[in-house]
């Protein structure tokens, strides 16, 4: 005697859902596979990975061409937003999952690690990340970013014979799960001072009505700036960030420095710069002193590090501050600005790690600048590429790194924000003095000429090279990537319109 | 004395802070584990407060999202403990100190 009812399902547009299909069901077939048939080849499984991503990269392409044609859209309940920002960073995520799992190939071989494990937390933590850009509702994007929180954390702490990287892991652990559950109390009070989750209608409430009483609101923005910054490693919640990267295996510390740091920026673009950009006057004056203390810290602390891979560390960090200058334009400029910083970012970092990944050698711990003495002599292929890395991240003409760093300024300023412009300019010029140190020790410093000669597996090459043309080919002609990232604004759209 | 939801909110609030102040000052990391807990249930009862007062399902749901993250939080937690515990008898908060910072 069953009670003919309907239950109301939202309707799904598996189309927009390729992508995350693609890198998620992909990512747990191959973990099935290894427990029907155990000892899969090595090529096999990472020939798997990148096949994932290739399809979540293809699937991607042949959206945007839907989304120039139809314009934005929203599908599940508005839950899921389908626009040009979200497809552009599907493409740099899973571009990032790509390069990171080259770089891994040889790295588990080499360190005894073989399994398919890092592969397949890859391919999931990206199908997070992808999640989060996508996501237009702040539950989504919370699960979206445990995802891939959960995944990164196992992969950290992945080197079962380094102690570093047990310690790496549990530290990043601990301090994860503590700010997202700071992310969650911001989340559940914005839902109780605009009665929803979904950005699309929080957009609305706040452009329609004028709140009274703003405590609920402004402390829940308060408190998701705080879980979001730590996830980018902005100053003051970026103590995690060295620790880190110096403990976790290369190619990892390659993945987390790329797409995870692409999909926080992807939450910090879309829910403040767009969702909460009624609201500006609250939370930029908090934006400006996080994004000039992590440009200050990032580039100051860096300098006085022994160990290139902290060092890089907290470079990185004050690349975040770079980025944090397009989020707090709160303008579509400042949008496209940080969407490029992003993608050319993501291949610099990938080539710079990818160096690190052959120089590192057996162990995963030869990252004292001695390892760099002379390395011009020893290996000028692989010195040249890691010059191009460093100067790119420099901010030096023809590299893609200097219309990163120049479009991200250029809309700080359009905003009026000129004091923390003035403040990155003073921080990029710290910055290049490191950049140059290592330089320096590498071709005009003499080593160590009996030193081991180091070959560099074909696998991490291809990235590498790939990195290098990239770098090079945005610094000349920036217009092709600034074209895409002009278009690919992130918007808040209702279903059907 | 009437329930409002101002009261679960004020509840939650100072659970919420007990946990946080607890995972900051605790060096066990089974205890450090429980403050992240007592810190997502804070949360979940914000959440069911907040619809209470709303009037709306939609914080409810949101709970069983939150109860199925925390779930896997402590697994992937507890395997990381249990990896060094391999390495290391008794290990506490203040033996991960190979890296600086």
């Amino acid at each position: 005697m069953l009670a003919q009812t309907t239950i109301a399902t939202p309707d799904v547009d598996v189309a927009i859902l390729l992508p995350m299909l693609f890198m998620g069901v992909g990512g747990l077939l191959i973990l099935t596979m290894t427990s029907v048939k155990k000892d899969l080849p090595a090529w096999f499984i990472t020939g798997w990975t990148l096949a994932a991503c290739t399809g979540a990269v293809i699937s991607a392409i042949s959206l945007w061409g839907r989304y120039t044609d139809e314009g934005p859209s929203s599908t599940i309940a508005n839950s899921v937003g389908f626009d040009g920002f979200s497809i552009f960073l599907t493409i740099v995520i899973a571009l990032a999952v790509i390069m990171a799992s080259l770089l891994a190939h040889t790295y588990l071989i080499r360190e005894q690690l073989e399994g398919v494990e890092l592969h397949v937390l890859l391919l999931l933590s990206g199908t997070g990340g992808l999640i989060m850009a996508f996501a237009n509702d702040l539950i989504v994007f919370f699960l979206g970013l445990e995802t891939l929180s959960l995944a990164v954390y196992i992969l950290a702490a992945m080197h079962r014979r380094r102690f570093e990287s047990q310690e790496a892991g549990m530290k990043y652990f601990v301090l994860g799960a503590f700010s997202s559950t700071f992310l969650l109390y911001g989340i559940a009070l914005i839902y109780g001072a605009t009665g929803t989750t979904n950005l699309v209608e929080i957009k609305t409430f706040l452009d329609t009505q004028a709140l009274v009483q703003d405590g609920l609101l402004l402390g829940g923005l308060a408190l998701m700036i705080v879980g979001l910054a730590f996830k980018v490693g902005a100053v003051p919640f970026h103590s995690w960030t060295p620790d880190v990267y110096e403990g976790a295996p290369t190619p990892v510390v390659a993945y987390m420095a790329s797409g995870v740091k692409a999909a926080g920026f992807a939450g910090l673009l879309r829910i403040l710069s767009t969702g909460f950009q009624a609201v500006v006057d609250d939370w930029v004056p908090a934006m400006e002193v996080i994004a000039a203390l992590t440009l200050l810290i990032g580039s100051i602390t860096a300098i006085v590090q022994t160990d290139v891979k902290r060092m890089l560390a907290y470079s990185s960090i004050s690349h975040a501050g770079f980025i944090l200058l397009g989020v707090l334009a709160a303008s579509e400029r400042g949008t496209a600005a940080a969407l490029f910083y992003l993608a050319s970012y993501t291949f610099l970092v990938a080539g710079t790690f990818g160096v690190l990944t052959v120089l590192g050698g057996e162990g995963d711990n030869n990252f004292s600048f001695d390892a760099f003495k002379g390395l011009g002599k020893r290996k000028p292929l692989l010195s040249f590429a890691f010059m191009v890395f460093l100067l790119a991240q420099a901010g030096v003409p023809l590299t893609s790194g200097f219309f990163a760093k120049f479009g991200v300024i250029a809309a700080a300023v359009d905003a009026e924000n000129y004091w923390v412009a003035i403040v990155a300019m003073i921080a990029a010029v710290i910055g290049a003095y490191l950049y140059i140190r290592i330089l320096i020790s590498m071709f005009l410093e003499d080593g160590d000429d009996d030193a081991e000669v180091l070959a560099i597996p074909r696998s991490i090459g291809v990235v590498i090279a790939a990195a290098v043309v990239v770098t090079v080919l945005f610094g000349i002609f920036p217009g092709i990537l600034d074209g895409f990232a002009q278009d690919a604004l992130a918007q808040l759209t209702a279903s059907g319109s | 004395m009437e329930l409002t939801p101002t009261y679960y909110l004020i509840l939650s609030a100072l659970l919420f802070s007990i946990g946080s102040v607890g995972l900051l000052v605790r060096r066990n990391p089974l205890v450090m584990f429980m403050c992240v807990e007592l810190m997502l249930n804070a949360v979940n009862l914000t959440f069911v407060g907040l619809a209470w007062g709303l009037n709306d399902i939609g914080g409810q749901v949101a709970v069983f999202f939150v109860m199925v993250v925390a779930a896997a939080e402590v697994v992937v937690g507890l395997a990381i403990v249990v990896a060094i515990m391999k390495r290391r008898d008794g290990a506490t908060a203040d033996d991960l100190s190979v890296l600086r910072g």
